[in-house]
């Protein structure tokens, strides 16, 4: 290199990088449709975490006489068949789908990210073998799976939570060891490698690091996706065992007896399924374009 | 090629070969037991003995998996514990009410998909882009099911412009000849029925093909952007062709590869979607069967069904890949 480089100037040193997750942080805050999705995504939470408090009726109890009755003033968002109140009930389910949500995120995030950092560490055959193992799982269509997990597992919120994580874990898994292959001939592996550095500690020390940031998009997505399938699971009468549970997608099943009467049943947990699927949308994409400064739309 | 083609479809075998013992452990580690649920609660124990030598269900279970991989070689999937019907006759029976609802919503999905995705692209960073970004975002956050019962609420419900559920009208008396709706009214010579199965097919179809719609229009725009930047574009533009001819000719004839994958890898996608699609509409499509076998613990029909259902996903991907080593000469010879 000929030309030399000057020296930078106080705004620039300002402006220097602070390490990947500080600038990722100071990125996300400032793109638009990703404090949006933060924004629900906090929602949705305060309404989960908030639930017992700001609730003002129970979630289990109604009075038949208020039943199919359509928002008002006592009922913001109207009263189910039994007469529930229908907000206090959306609060609740939040509880459910959060519950589930991160549950099952987490697991298949346990599950693909081993299997996974074993595929990618190893390679060869282990990876071969692993990754076909990958492909009979993803060869089956997510919601059958999921389905068929709840069948053979009886109906039940952690049942729930196992099918989801099993058809997401297949997912993370892949990209996990797609990150690990890649850096395997990185140049900062090879140079621990050549110092006699451990395996186990290249893994976790040099490679798993690196390899994280996919893998947290693809988590931040999945949640989506996991909420969606939760509703869905119990849109088709496989959510939990107690039918009094308030939660979203069974909420939706029972709304279609009555579409014509009351059709703020179907409305209040299709927008509440919806915005939290768009804000977790909105949240990974941010946290993609973030993480990743070469990824500017 | 052949080569590449041969090399996939081995592939394929180790795959296929760990899905029956992963469906058959499945369906054989399912808690009860299926000559108590096929006889119910009361039958005697000479009786649940009987049925279950008769299903062979006595047999150690390496045996149990050995035969079974035998019926499937010989092409008999088993039958229902239900109605005792054969699996793959109920298949072949429902798979075209299933195909048919899928290709109308890959035409949705494909039809204005790409057209949204190259506006997005050519006024990107503009309004018509964060419109097309906005609805793409829609299709993916909102369920099926969602979709599907708040179509059927305002178009069926209030306005009565389509029927809420079904394949067609039952009062018309179509026979079913090939059990596609479409054909089979053709085939009759009756143009209503023709407009009836058509009506039919309407709020399914966009109900299934809204995710596909907002990911091809998304990977279009995207690809679209990739080409619109390359140096060639700026070439052909600089020479004076015309907007018109630069985007069919240098842009879209490139974009086409990407968009092309995407298009068949939702195949996969959308008869996953079916099993939802098929619930809400009342559709009697293969995905509502297996939706129903699981829940009254149908094991041949889960079984079998299932390992259909990835054939077909299999398969798909398969053309798709060969589709793209075909269309892309970088990957066919490497």
């Amino acid at each position: 290199m000929g030309a030399t480089v000057a020296a930078p100037t106080v705004a620039a040193q300002d402006r220097a990088s602070r390490g990947l997750w500080h600038d990722a942080a100071r990125r996300l805050l400032r793109n638009r449709p990703a404090l949006l999705g933060l924004g629900l995504v906090s929602l949705f939470v305060a309404a989960a975490v908030l639930a017992p408090v700001i609730a003002p009726y129970d979630p289990i109890e109604g009075a038949l006489v208020d039943r199919l009755k359509p928002p008002s003033s006592e009922h913001w968002m109207g009263t189910d068949l039994q007469g529930r109140d229908e907000f206090t009930r959306i609060l609740y389910g939040a509880q459910v789908s959060l519950q589930v949500g991160v549950v099952s995120v987490f697991l298949a995030l346990v599950m693909g990210g081993t299997l996974g950092a074993i595929a990618g560490a190893a390679g060869g055959k282990v990876d071969a073998t692993l990754m076909r193992v990958t492909d009979v799982l993803l060869s089956i269509p997510g919601i059958l799976l999921a389905i068929g997990i709840v069948a053979w597992l009886g109906r039940g919120l952690p049942q729930i939570m196992l099918a989801v994580a099993v058809t997401n874990a297949p997912i993370f898994a892949r990209i996990l060891r797609g990150s690990l292959l890649s850096l395997r001939t990185a140049d900062y592996v090879v140079a621990a490698r050549s110092i006699g550095a451990p395996a186990s500690r290249i893994l976790l020390r040099h490679m798993l690091p690196n390899a994280l940031t996919p893998l947290i998009v693809a988590a931040t997505l999945a949640l989506a996706t996991a909420i969606i399938d939760v509703a869905g699971l119990g849109f088709l009468g496989l959510g939990p065992p107690d039918p009094r549970t308030a939660e979203w997608g069974t909420m939706l099943t029972d709304s279609t007896k009555f579409l014509r009467q009351a059709p703020h049943l179907l409305f209040f947990p299709g927008i509440m399924i919806v915005l939290t699927a768009i804000g977790f949308n909105l949240l990974g994409d941010g946290l993609r374009e973030s993480l990743d400064p070469r990824l500017k739309r | 090629m052949a080569r590449y083609i041969v090399r996939r479809l081995l592939m394929a075998i180790p795959v296929l070969f760990g899905l029956s013992v992963v469906l058959f452990a499945f369906v054989h580690l399912l808690p009860g037991d299926p000559a108590r649920s096929i006889l119910g609660q009361h039958a005697t124990a000479a009786s649940l003995a009987r049925l279950r030598e008769s299903l062979g269900l006595d047999r150690p279970l390496h045996e149990q998996y050995f035969l079974y991989l035998g019926d499937l070689f010989q092409g008999d999937l088993g039958s229902s514990l239900v109605n005792g019907r054969p699996v793959l006759q109920e298949f072949m029976l429902r798979f075209p009410a299933t195909i048919e609802l899928t290709l109308v919503a890959l035409l949705f999905a494909v039809g204005l998909g790409i057209p949204l995705g190259r506006l997005a692209a050519r006024y990107a960073q503009r309004w018509p882009d964060g419109l097309v970004t906005i609805i793409s975002l829609l299709g993916i956050s909102i369920p099926i099911f969602v979709l599907g019962l708040t179509l059927q609420f305002f178009f069926s419900v209030q306005l009565g412009w389509t029927p809420v559920s079904g394949r067609i009208d039952p009062r018309l008396g179509i026979d079913s000849v090939t059990n596609f709706m479409l054909i089979d009214t053709l085939i009759a010579g009756e143009p209503r029925a023709f407009v009836d199965a058509v009506l039919h097919l309407i709020l399914p179809g966009i109900a299934l093909g809204s995710i596909p719609l907002a990911i091809i229009t998304r990977i279009t725009r995207a690809a679209v952007l990739d080409v619109a930047n390359e140096d060639y574009v700026r070439t052909a533009r600089a020479k004076g062709l015309t907007e018109r001819r630069v985007d069919n000719r240098h842009i879209m004839r490139n974009a086409w590869l990407p968009v092309t994958t995407v298009v068949g890898l939702q195949v996969g996608g959308l008869l996953a979607g079916a099993v939802i699609t098929e619930s809400v509409f009342a559709w009697n499509g293969v995905g509502r069967w297996v939706v129903d076998a699981i829940r009254n613990r149908d094991y041949f029909v889960i079984q079998s069904s299932i390992l259909i259902f990835a054939l077909v996903f299999l398969t798909v991907n398969l053309i798709v890949d060969i589709l793209y080593a075909y269309l892309n000469p970088r990957i066919r010879y490497s």
